[in-house]
């Protein structure tokens, strides 16, 4: 129910005095209502919720917690854990 | 995609698993409080990942699965008028009533139609003025603003043929319900990061302090989900009674200050009656008095609705963290998401719904095609 989706805002317009915008999630584009997120700008991420932006993502936010959580798999020989898989791998995986 | 894929990394879950188990000490009981979390906690086996004494309940956080039995039919005796277009989202259509779920009535001739933003029913509205547009707003916090936005267009371009069923429970309430019950086990709690997205967490701020428990404000990817555990456990083990705010990339402390104003506009708070768990105070939504003439409950007699629970359905000890699925002997038996006896049943979010659907607890797991309906 509370599933919410982050994608990029590629485009936006204005219809019935209403503010929305074209938004990507991977290959699909949707649009979305910006209503309650006017602000946003082409470019941004937002988390989208029943056709409706919510919040904008916080790309220092979102770097600060992948750097934090970085640290956390730094002692992976340590843990006794497989190191960290390269990027071709992860891209074979997906 | 981004801000997605990062966080379904195995390795960083490996890795934050490891620090879980060398934080613990001894057990602890954590409720994940969104439906969509325990969604993803079983089917990515997330629980699994724990140490032992790491115990993952699941909350009453599925808003289609606490609407009230009662509503459900109420709503089906609406959609039954032949004016009415009655619509909603996919899940919500699927829950059976006392007489077969809406998408079973359209089978008849009702005129019932899924959509996928509320705006779609107003835009049906204004195709169809000859017809009444009905909307089945069911919801948490997450959902409001988009609900409060349709019924705030359909009324500044004059519609007179829509109005919404609404059934929207609020997330802070049902938690102070079960810190308050006298057998309550749950010691930390994941809180529901999109919630927090449109309200932010100052109310969860306020619990934390009020009953000494520690919160997490979790995202919903397995690396967002173990994090919001670890930063629980850390707390307890700290004897800390704090929100930590671990879904920083999407929620705030204020949350969005456009979409709160669109709801203290278009909703008041009132008492509601939650399937499963009973009446908790100011729990809920009703359309302000300024939308009152949106209001599809005052709009559409249909009479007293008396329905009635299974007796055998214990969804009510499974809201509140008390039993897992698992523990009900008609799990999977007299209960499947085809024909469900309660609340955690009836939708993919729930938490029997979902055992069942990933096999958990079951002798055969499920054929593919039969789960329960897919989740949003």
């Amino acid at each position: 129910m509370c599933l919410g989706i982050p994608g990029e805002v590629m485009s936006r317009r204005t219809q019935d005095g209403l503010g929305f915008a074209t938004v990507r999630f991977g290959s699909i584009e949707r649009e979305v209502c910006l209503e309650c997120l006017p602000d946003v700008k082409v470019g941004d991420f937002v988390l989208v919720h029943v056709g409706f932006a919510i919040s904008r993502l916080d790309e220092e936010e979102a770097r600060r917690t992948l750097a934090a959580l970085a640290e956390l798999g730094l002692d992976r020989a340590e843990l006794g854990l497989d190191p960290a898989p390269s990027v071709a791998e992860k891209e074979d995986a997906a | 995609m981004r801000h997605l894929d990062e966080y379904r990394d195995r390795a960083l879950a490996q890795a934050l698993a490891e620090q879980i188990r060398r934080t613990v000490t001894r057990p602890w009981v954590l409720m994940e409080v969104c439906g969509g979390q325990t969604h993803s906690i079983v089917r990515y086996g997330i629980d699994r990942l724990l140490p032992e004494g790491v115990a993952l309940v699941h909350g009453p956080g599925c808003p289609v699965c606490v609407t009230p039995l009662e509503l459900i039919d109420r709503a089906h005796a609406i959609a039954s008028r032949p004016e009415v277009i009655f619509t909603s989202f996919g899940d919500m259509l699927r829950v059976p009533g006392t007489r077969g779920d809406l998408l079973g009535l359209k089978a008849s001739g009702a005129d019932v139609r899924i959509v996928y933003s509320p705006l779609d029913a107003v835009k049906l509205a204004r195709a169809h003025p000859e017809r009444k547009v009905v909307f089945f707003a069911v919801g948490f916090e997450t959902t409001a603003p988009a609900n409060a936005m349709a019924v705030k267009l359909a009324k500044q371009q004059g519609l007179t043929n829509f109005s919404l069923l609404v059934s929207h429970v609020l997330v802070p309430p049902s938690i102070a319900s079960i810190l308050q019950s006298a057998n309550n086990r749950v010691q930390g709690f994941l809180g529901p990061g999109h919630v927090c997205a449109v309200v932010g967490f100052r109310e969860y701020e306020a619990l934390a302090a009020r009953y000494q428990v520690p919160i997490a404000i979790t995202g919903f990817e397995p690396v967002d989900l173990l994090h919001g555990v670890l930063a629980v456990v850390k707390m307890l083990e700290a004897g800390r009674a704090e929100v930590e705010n671990v879904y920083a990339r999407v929620v705030s402390r204020d949350g969005n200050r456009s979409a709160r104003a669109l709801l203290s506009e278009v909703f008041d708070v009132v008492d509601r009656q939650w399937r499963g768990v009973g009446h908790i105070p100011k729990s809920g939504y009703r359309l302000s008095y300024e939308y009152r003439a949106f209001d599809a409950e005052r709009l559409f007699e249909v009479g007293d609705i008396a329905a009635e629970e299974s007796k055998d359905c214990i969804s009510g000890q499974i809201l509140r963290g008390l039993k897992r699925p698992v523990d009900c002997p008609m799990f999977g038996k007299g209960c499947t998401p085809q024909r469900p006896l309660g609340a955690t049943m009836v939708s993919s979010e729930g938490a029997c719904a979902a055992y069942f659907q990933y096999g958990r607890g079951l002798e055969e797991p499920p054929r593919p095609g039969r789960e329960a309906g897919g989740a949003r």
